[in-house]
């Protein structure tokens, strides 16, 4: 009896996680570990090697997961705003980082497609390409904030021109870095054997952590999403802000472009970055904001982004039949959303409620 | 509410442009070069001397977005170096991915009366009526690339890849190479393409018949991202291999970039065979320093061949079959050359 007033604290605390909106992402990665330890304990094997030249590398399927999700986790960041504020999402992601991947290799490659040498520096070519990838961004917001489009309708345009514009820049070549210091962006810093798109997600979501914190953004985002009109009688500018947020994501898809292209050194049109645009959609789904705007959790939607890598090194690890692979993962995203419904997470917290009556009963007793 | 009718109408005639814009980005090359043949026509009289038949043959040409691939990219640009005026021919192009869009291209070229239309579809259906037009308004139509599903009667020629071929021959050229064991990693490109099917058919096939071990067989999709994701997780998972089949170059880049990571060691008289398709240039270059082993050609220079077709039909001469299948290359580390990375990477 003396642990019934244990079982008490524990289950409100059960049901407080269960309230919270980073318990989804959690719950979800939790359930594929799980799975996955019981499947084959091997998966979260971690070895130190070395790479082909001569570079200490972690290597094992953890390692991958934070290495590959990384690009989408920098793009939930902006596409959390962008949901919260105009309440609608940004579909010229993909389109967008083929673009600004494009610009990166322009810059670095100019006319020549096989250059010996660097013809600017890598900086200066990120940097471009961050102006470009925001002023794509820029359309994008003046078309939602301005011109009161429906962001998908409005991102649509993007979406259908992005990947020829992207060919255009460099004259539908496909240009090939030679330089070694650029893959380490996509890859590895000599004698660091952690891959470095992990480095650059933190340092995003540190940003904007701190971007959130000792700012009104947050706030800001937050009112105009939720009632536009009250936080314009508030003294907001919704259509500034809404702007803003375009531009933002801008940015977040230029650091994903720049690493896209350096984990190859070179970029293919059509096919960089396809349909990140819906993964990047699903990892603010998964972290249980609501699509159709208002509040937000940007840690949630990093974690359901990793979530979502989790679930696609799982499927290559278990070598699911390559056309059933979509089914299964269509299986497992139906299983997540339905149990970020608010009305199935009302349920479980009600369930744990109960739970915890028959042991205050028993106590009692 | 005035005011926000105002808005709402300002906003979707800026949606219109903004659309047309969007739409001119990758249908530009298409407008430009479907003026193109306005200008050459009026030029037609000034060139009249400079040719033996003394007119030019007006042909229409519909392809699928240059941007697509870089197959795609050499396709276009091999037809276009052959259908100048120069060679006697007044061609003009349209470029489309979508099938509906290709039939109204194909509609305007019977309107423009060519002699010949030259088509490599997006999709295999939906042509009969628009090829019962062309036949009836007496246009020849030549398919190159893709075939169709429509009537053999609808078309007098047809120029077609076999991607059979390619994979067959790259099984082949891996049979020869007598390896100790054959454990092999499939990296396939999007399911059901023409491509796909044929190249990974070949494997399946000899792996069944001589008992080679497929330790992975996954589809990446072209992408070389995916591929690079799936051979790391082989790699991580400590399963052996030391073949990879990748069914095009870019895939084929991943892997290796995982096989680099993971310092296991690939190319000629190495631990790892790499096999990649579509010969790009950058990929002959790797096979060139015998990074990768062999590489399968996808040919994408067609033009030769439905030069020499039209030749003979100008000449009222009859083809002795519908269909034709053009040669298709492979190359081996060991034997390539310069001029081959030249002549052939696309």
């Amino acid at each position: 009896m003396t642990a019934s007033p244990k079982t008490a604290q524990k289950s409100s605390f059960l049901t407080n996680i269960v309230r919270r909106q980073i318990f989804i992402p959690i719950a979800a990665l939790l359930i594929l570990a799980i799975f996955n330890f019981i499947m084959d304990p091997s998966f979260f094997k971690i070895t130190l090697g070395y790479n082909s030249e001569g570079d200490p590398v972690l290597s094992g399927n953890l390692i991958s997961i934070i290495d590959y999700g990384s690009e989408l986790a920098i793009l939930a960041i902006g596409m959390t705003l962008v949901t919260a504020a105009s309440r609608g999402q940004d579909i010229s992601v993909g389109a967008a980082i083929a673009i600004s991947g494009s610009v990166v290799l322009r810059v670095l490659c100019g006319t020549n497609s096989r250059p010996e040498t660097l013809q600017a520096p890598i900086i200066v070519a990120f940097l471009v390409s961050c102006l470009v990838a925001m002023a794509f961004g820029a359309f994008n917001g003046a078309l939602v904030s301005v011109f009161k489009i429906q962001p998908m309708v409005a991102t649509l345009i993007l979406f259908t021109a992005g990947r020829s514009i992207a060919a255009w820049i460099n004259n539908n070549e496909l240009p090939v870095v030679s330089d070694r210091t650029f893959t380490y962006f996509g890859g590895y810093i000599p004698g660091i054997p952690i891959p470095t798109p992990f480095f650059i997600a933190i340092a995003c979501f540190i940003l904007t952590w701190l971007a959130l914190k000792f700012t009104n953004l947050g706030l800001y985002v937050q009112s105009v999403g939720i009632n536009e009109k009250t936080s314009r009688l508030n003294g907001l500018n919704p259509a500034l802000i809404k702007f803003v947020t375009y531009v933002i994501l801008g940015l977040c898809v230029a650091i994903a472009g720049f690493i896209k292209v350096s984990r190859l050194s070179t970029i293919n049109y059509s096919v960089v970055a396809k349909d990140i645009e819906m993964d990047a959609i699903l990892a603010v789904a998964l972290g249980g904001n609501s699509l159709s705007g208002g509040k937000f959790n940007i840690s949630a939607s990093i974690l359901g982004a990793y979530v979502i890598q989790f679930l696609t090194t799982t499927l290559y690890k278990f070598q699911v039949q390559s056309d059933a692979l979509p089914a299964y993962k269509a299986v497992v995203v139906i299983a997540l959303v339905i149990l970020s419904a608010p009305i199935v997470r009302e349920k479980l917290a009600a369930l744990f409620k109960k739970l915890r009556s028959p042991a205050k009963a028993e106590s009692k007793s | 509410m005035r005011i926000k009718k105002i808005l709402a109408m300002a906003a979707s005639t800026v949606l219109c442009g903004a659309m047309f814009v969007g739409c001119g980005a990758s249908g530009s090359s298409s407008n430009n070069e479907a003026k193109q043949p306005d200008s050459s026509s009026k030029a037609e009289p000034a060139n009249d001397n400079g040719n033996s038949s003394g007119s030019l043959i007006k042909v229409g040409i519909i392809n699928n977005d240059p941007n697509e691939s870089g197959y795609r990219t050499a396709n276009v640009n091999d037809l276009k170096a052959t259908f100048t005026k120069e060679n006697g021919f007044d061609a003009s192009f349209a470029y489309s991915l979508k099938n509906e869009e290709q039939i109204n291209y194909a509609q305007k070229f019977i309107q423009d009366e060519v002699d010949y239309l030259l088509l490599s579809a997006a999709d295999t259906a939906g042509w009969d009526s628009v090829l019962k037009d062309a036949k009836d308004a007496g246009v020849r139509v030549i398919l190159f690339d893709r075939t169709i599903d429509a009537d053999e009667s609808l078309y007098d020629a047809s120029i077609v890849s076999d991607m059979d071929k390619e994979g067959e021959q790259a099984v082949e050229w891996l049979k020869d190479q007598d390896l100790k064991a054959y454990d092999i990693i499939h990296l396939q490109g999007v399911m059901g393409t023409a491509a796909q099917k044929g190249r990974s058919g070949a494997l399946d096939k000899t792996a069944k018949e001589l008992g080679w071990n497929i330790v992975t067989q996954q589809t990446a999709e072209w992408n070389a991202e995916k591929a690079q994701q799936i051979v790391q997780s082989a790699i991580d998972a400590g399963n052996k291999f030391n073949v990879i089949y990748a069914e095009n170059d870019d895939m084929a880049k991943g892997a290796v970039a995982a096989l680099d990571r993971a310092n296991i060691s690939h190319g000629v008289d190495k631990d790892v065979v790499v096999i990649g398709f579509d010969c790009n240039k950058w990929a002959l270059e790797e096979l060139k320093k015998g990074n990768w082993n062999y590489d399968g050609q996808c040919n994408p220079f067609q033009s030769s061949y439905i030069k020499d077709i039209i030749d003979k039909l100008e000449k009222g001469e009859t083809l002795p079959e519908k269909k034709i299948i053009m040669d298709e290359k492979g190359f081996d580390a060991k034997t390539i050359t310069d001029a081959d990375v030249e002549q052939y990477g696309i």
